[in-house]
């Protein structure tokens, strides 16, 4: 009977109508997240910029802002779009922004798709980006006393125990720097008069590392001077010894923080699109109103009731709609 | 007199009731609050449970997490209660429970000014504890080789690094211990020999301290050890070095830590408390409002709503005087049991004159 088979249909609508309106939400969260991890990247950049050479490329962190609050924006406007999409009277006034939504949706999903290759890609413009900055940071270690370097010390020293390294590829590029200022070491002492001679460019060079580099975990107290001197110390054996100090090169362990942090990025971005493409279609369907000559019909009113209480005080609104004709568009 | 008397229309009541369910849900956020703010208390205590000797200070957290669940069971039943108040038919099954809420509210409000009151009360409790604690970590340091305690360097190391802090009460603290191992010493060696001799107790006992101790602040690479003798450093005065370590305490700047987040907690606690106070008041007046509505003939009709029937002293006095009648009533009563014991002896004597007549 057509009536009955019209309240199936109708039904069937409103419950996809609501299935979608949560689905934009879900969306316009999913936006807001990745505004925020935008701004959690940015952050985390700057705060080691130093160890980068003050190079590091900002390029990921600001596209994700942007996409960020697009994301919020466009969906939001979507959700709308098919809220009023179940009234005739407010789908009119709506009909004429749909052609253009849908082209910016098509230009947003383009821009996600390049923001993921972007994410996967910009890691080895980090890896490359770190890997001068440490070489740097450790020659201008000793620099404590040079503006615009004072604090270099401090941030390595703050690196390595914060990420559990040591050196750029491993401890061995701390031999072969002078890391302590002349300032520190007395000039009229033979010992010192020898190392400096020792080597071509006068620098003072010893087999020792930063305290920095010490592995609390260790049973001993830890050794930081005379390291390949298996003499020097009671019981060591330098070749055999692997919990004194840390084993990694700091490049490896900054690179795999920033690398996770940008995998979980294109991850989520993925995620977005799949939600964005799936959500298109369905809302292009959901603009579809059924032709009917000259029968009632009962419209709900759509609003999400988060309390309960308040239903026994604001009804329920029943409005029956006696129509003549709607139009069917394919 | 009732105590604080207001007037009620049906509209006037509609809207108590509606902003009363709103505040118990807000109280029921509150009261969640609470309970997390305890839950983190109990986390960030028990992650330093290794320097700490006693567990007294947890009564702050227990507490706090004790109160937080009582008080979502207690919002959401005030929520239910105003969800029935308007109807005629469902509110009176509440009228008992009514009173031991309001009992269960009062008491939920002192033992938060209880929570906030021992947070400072405790304070000296907590740092006794941190100090024997930290002591016995700084003395086990070395014993990395021993089941149970092979941890305590590790803990100790990563301490004074995180706190920025450096033995008990300042670094000379790792003067008086031996905090190298005995495996890592060669007796061979003549200086090891001098340095055990020249002590009673034989200990390997130095002027230096751990690397944790040391501040990665300092312009220059750090000097652990000789650290009294500024002849072994060039360009080293040891009176007037302050940069190379860390100057505080480790019991100073873990008690800081704990009163600082104790203190930050006082303001939530007391604005939850006012909430809860002023669940307690609407419902006591939500209460009579409807009582007396029901009351009379018409139900749409003006009620008076109060917090007290009658002023403070008349209530008291009532509510001694029901506390000594319920007292009464395990007692017998002195005068009955007399009057009891008259009319015994003269129905004896009846009966005996009787018997002496038929005789």
């Amino acid at each position: 009977m057509p009536f009955l088979s019209l309240k199936f249909n109708l039904q069937k609508r409103v419950k996809l109508a609501q299935g979608l309106w949560m689905l934009y939400w879900l969306a316009v969260i999913v936006g807001i997240i990745l505004f925020s991890l935008g701004i959690f990247f940015k952050i985390e950049l700057r705060k080691r910029s130093e160890i980068m050479d003050n190079n590091e490329s900002h390029l990921v962190p600001n596209l994700l802002i942007l996409v960020g609050m697009l994301s919020c924006g466009l969906n939001a406007f979507g959700g709308k779009l098919c809220h009023d999409s179940l009234d005739p009277q407010k789908f009119s006034k709506m009909k004429p922004m749909l052609r253009p939504y849908m082209l910016l949706c098509c230009g947003f999903n383009v821009l996600l798709l390049l923001l993921v290759l972007l994410s996967f890609l910009m890691q080895f413009a980090v890896y490359l980006t770190l890997a001068e900055g440490l070489k740097n940071a450790i020659r201008f270690y000793k620099d404590t006393d040079t503006p615009g370097r004072c604090f270099m010390k401090r941030t390595l020293d703050m690196t390595q125990i914060e990420f559990r390294c040591c050196g750029n590829n491993n401890f061995r590029d701390w031999f072969e720097v002078q890391w302590i200022s002349n300032r520190y070491l007395d000039m009229s002492n033979d010992v010192v008069k020898d190392r400096v001679l020792s080597n071509v460019e006068g620098k003072y060079l010893m087999d020792s590392v930063p305290f920095s580099c010490c592995n609390p975990g260790s049973p001993r107290p830890c050794i930081q001077h005379h390291l390949t001197n298996n003499s020097a110390h009671y019981d060591y054996d330098h070749r055999t010894e692997e919990l004194n100090i840390w084993n990694r090169g700091c490049r490896q362990a900054v690179f795999s923080y920033y690398s996770g942090i940008m995998n979980s990025i294109g991850a989520l971005l993925i995620f977005t699109i799949v939600l964005e493409v799936r959500l298109r279609p369905h809302c292009r369907s959901q603009s579809v109103t059924c032709v009917l000559k000259g029968t009632e019909l009962e419209t709900w009113r759509l609003r999400v009731k988060i309390l309960r209480v308040f239903q026994t005080i604001v009804e329920n609104t029943k409005t029956a709609q006696i129509t003549n004709v709607f139009y069917c568009n394919h | 007199m009732a105590l604080l008397k207001m007037k009620f229309s049906q509209q006037r009541r509609v809207r108590l009731a509606q902003g009363l369910w709103l505040l118990s849900w807000l109280a029921v956020m509150c009261g969640a609050f609470i309970f997390c703010l305890g839950v983190y208390l109990k986390i960030e205590l028990l992650r330093r449970d290794e320097v700490m000797e006693d567990t007294d200070i947890h009564a702050v957290p227990n507490l706090l997490m004790l109160v937080g669940l009582a008080s979502i069971g207690a919002n959401w039943v005030a929520s239910r209660v105003c969800q029935d108040s308007l109807d005629a038919s469902r509110f009176p099954r509440w009228k008992v429970l009514l009173l031991g809420w309001y009992a269960v509210a009062v008491l939920l409000c002192c033992l938060l000014l209880a929570v906030v009151v021992l947070s400072y009360a405790l304070q000296g409790r907590l740092e006794e504890s941190l100090k024997v604690g930290l002591r016995n970590g700084i003395r086990f340091y070395k014993d990395t080789d021993v089941p149970g305690r092979c941890f305590q360097k590790e803990t100790i190391d990563r301490l004074q690094m995180e706190f920025r802090c450096c033995g008990n009460n300042n670094f000379k603290d790792w003067f008086e211990i031996q905090w190298v191992s005995n495996r890592y010493l060669d007796f061979t060696s003549q200086e090891v020999k001098d340095r055990i001799r020249s002590n009673v107790d034989g200990r390997y006992l130095l002027d230096g301290v751990p690397f944790s101790c040391c501040n990665p602040a300092s312009p220059r690479p750090c000097l652990q050890n000789q650290l009294t003798d500024s002849r072994a450093h060039y360009n080293y005065e040891y009176q007037s070095e302050e940069l190379n370590l860390y100057s505080r305490g480790c019991r100073q700047a873990l008690t800081d830590y704990y009163m600082g987040l104790m203190n930050s907690t006082g303001p939530g606690v007391l604005s939850v408390i006012l909430i809860q106070l002023s669940v307690l008041l609407s419902m006591r007046y939500l209460q009579t409002a409807v009582d007396g509505a029901m009351a009379l003939e018409s139900p749409e009709g003006e009620s008076e709503g109060y917090i007290l029937e009658k002023d403070v002293k008349a209530t008291y006095a009532e509510v001694k005087a029901k506390a000594l009648d319920l007292l009464k009533f395990a007692q017998v009563d002195p005068a009955s049991e007399v009057a009891g014991a008259e009319e015994g002896e003269k129905a004896a004597e009846a009966s005996a004159k009787a018997a002496t007549t038929a005789a």
